[in-house]
């Protein structure tokens, strides 16, 4: 066994004990320690993904050596170890990009605190894109879960409380059902490793048994996966818990915790039930319907805010929606387009966050449309940043977001019964887009003179904050590289699909 | 329907209701600490679901004593094992709700999330 093979189990349980580590550590040394334990990560995520890619196939790590229907395992395949690898970039970034910001918000004695939520918060999504065994997946979504609303809750004010609090309702309500999704296909099949269900349930698919059991087990998983990573209905929670948390928790709770969860389903999709079994199934429709309203009611409740933050928060359900809507199509191009779609919003949606949080301190602190006129001149980087971001958004071509939409309207294309609403949904969802965003964009650079009321803003050279600066400038680089050579992501992703089996 | 069926399973079915009743609850009582009630109806619910299935008539549970072996003898341990695991997740999302509950009733002096929500309206304005 090469010793890259240990990687992914070393990166879990690093980002494990860092967690704890930091407990006893200075607000200022966990920071460092944070900051050290994701870049590490990245590193060994490269390395594993580059080894993944010269064996051509995927490597099973037995946990405690103990052989295949008993042990715990860890699979690591090309999509794993991309998704690894790209997590941890964007954590990366949004650490930086938010940290000047924490330092202000967040007590000094709770410092170090944030920090362990970020180092569980990693562990988890590692822990999620690697696992073979369904029951360590639910446990980590729990993990996962809890350090998420720690996250929301650290910076105290009523606001931040009570969202966490409904965020922890919501996804409690998906956990329950993951959980008994789980306990249903243990039931049918007796096992708990994915590749063991799947045989079972190929069996089952085959000769027909228990057509009903499965069905509702693969409907509770990706409802309650669903009602997890807030799909239209189950939003509720999503712009207050986003809107008035702190930049980096925002960045990541909308590009990294999310997706984790929608990661969980595309291997449950390929890994657990087999992805032929999902397609003759009813429950790719519902995704289907829902994923479609959430993309138009997510863009219409974001032209209704008032609040940047908000406004970049409730076009996150739209852009989930899409993503849904992909799983719904159920074609292998739909679900490439999915998963391409997962890399970009989460590359725009933390620039924008980042971006976002740079204009209002050119505001004096406030997220309202009136107050950020002019924005984008007193604050050149954070103005240029968001221009970017709110371009990919729409799906204008050279950014990631063109791409993901180019993507889902070929995989949309012949199919019978769906093609014509994916592509007026995407239509009507792009111009909707256009709506809020280029009116942001217009609005930060419109010049402020003859306004009254407004709030004093002030200018914010790059000088002041140089590490804000450095991070959107990477942003924007990750998020015109995904535009321009999106070749390269779209065939690693389609190698990662085809390994999944 | 086949309802001789259901009323063999019948520990199942209770098992699914008491799922329905905890999963409404925490979705639909304004109440927090009916909410977390409901959570742990759910969560309990789950539970006996599993035990359920990896009960054997007749058997035992699978802690070895008098030094009998024999796989014959003792129930499947691994739901067991599942509901262990299980009830210290949902003890401890338990506590964070709770503590997240006395948060909120020291800040806003009530446990109706609604109420919580139109104070959050008003101090906005």
């Amino acid at each position: 066994m090469a010793f890259v093979q240990n990687l992914p189990f070393i990166s879990i349980i690093l980002s494990l004990f860092s967690g704890p580590l930091s407990s006893i550590l200075s607000g200022k040394w966990a920071k460092r320690l944070n900051l050290a334990v994701i870049t590490l990560i990245g590193a060994f995520s490269v390395l594993v993904l580059t080894f993944v890619l010269q064996t051509g196939e995927p490597f099973v790590y037995f946990m405690g050596h103990f052989p295949a229907p008993w042990g715990n395992e860890i699979r690591v395949g090309v999509l794993e170890a991309f998704m690894a690898v790209f997590f941890c970039v964007i954590m990366l970034l949004s650490m930086i990009g938010g940290s000047r910001e924490r330092e202000i918000e967040i007590e000094e004695s709770k410092q170090n605190l944030y920090y362990i939520m970020v180092d569980l918060l990693l562990c988890s999504l590692l822990a999620l894109i690697y696992t073979n065994d369904l029951f360590t997946a639910y446990v980590f979504v729990e993990i996962n879960t809890i350090s998420a609303c720690g996250l929301i809750m650290i910076k105290q004010n009523g606001r931040t409380i009570e969202a966490a609090t409904r965020y922890m309702i919501m996804s409690l309500l998906g956990s329950g059902m993951l959980l008994l999704g789980i306990c249903f296909l243990y039931d049918l099949t007796g096992h708990l490793l994915m590749s063991n269900i799947k045989e079972q349930v190929q069996i089952l698919a085959v000769t027909g048994q228990y057509h009903t059991p499965l069905f509702i087990a693969l409907g509770l998983m990706a409802i309650g996966l669903a009602i997890k990573s807030a799909l239209f209905p189950f939003h509720a929670w999503l712009p207050d818990a986003y809107g008035y948390s702190t930049v980096s928790s925002a960045a990541i709770l909308s590009s990294l915790v999310s997706k984790g969860y929608i990661f969980l389903l595309v291997k449950i999709f390929y890994r657990v039930i087999g992805f032929n079994v999902v397609c003759d199934s009813k429950v790719i429709n519902v995704l289907f319907v829902f994923g479609i309203i959430g993309m138009l009611m997510g863009s219409i409740s974001a032209i209704k805010e008032k609040d940047i933050r908000r406004m970049i928060a409730f076009s996150s359900v739209a852009q989930i929606g899409y993503i849904y809507m992909g799983f719904g199509l159920g074609t292998e191009a739909a679900v490439v387009a999915s998963v391409y779609h997962i890399l970009s919003h989460a590359a725009t949606k933390s620039l924008l966050f980042v971006a976002a949080s740079g204009l209002t301190d050119a505001s004096d602190g406030s997220g309202k449309f009136y107050d950020l006129t002019g924005a984008g001149y007193r604050n050149k980087i954070a103005g240029i940043a968001f221009t970017v971001g709110s371009l990919s958004m729409v799906g204008i071509p050279m950014f990631s977001g063109f791409i993901s939409k180019l993507l889902f309207s070929q995989a949309a294309m012949g199919h019978d019964m769906k093609m014509l609403p994916t592509l007026i949904a995407l239509a009507i969802s792009t111009v909707l887009n256009a709506v809020y965003f280029m009116k942001t964009v217009i609005t930060i650079y419109m010049p402020a003179t003859g306004k009254v009321n407004m709030r004093e803003g002030r200018v914010i050279p790059i000088k002041e904050q140089p590490v804000k600066a450095i991070a959107l400038i990477f942003f924007i680089v990750l998020n015109i590289l995904l535009g321009l050579s999106s070749e390269p992501v779209v065939n690693l992703i389609r190698i990662g699909l085809e390994m999944f089996d | 329907m086949d309802f001789a069926n259901l009323l063999h399973n019948y520990p199942g079915a209770v098992a699914m209701v008491l799922f329905g009743i905890g999963f409404s609850n925490l979705l639909l009582q304004k109440n927090l600490i009916k909410k977390i009630i409901g959570l742990n109806i759910m969560d309990t619910a789950v539970y006996l679901f599993l035990a359920l299935k990896g009960y054997i008539d007749g058997r035992k549970a699978p802690v070895v004593v008098d030094g009998v072996q024999s796989v014959e003898a003792y129930i499947n341990p691994i739901p067991s094992g599942l509901v262990l695991t299980g009830i210290v997740v949902s003890v401890s999302v338990t506590a964070l709700m709770l503590s997240l509950t006395i948060r909120l009733y020291h800040r806003y002096h009530t446990l109706d999330l609604d109420e919580i929500s139109a104070q959050l309206k008003k101090e906005d304005k």
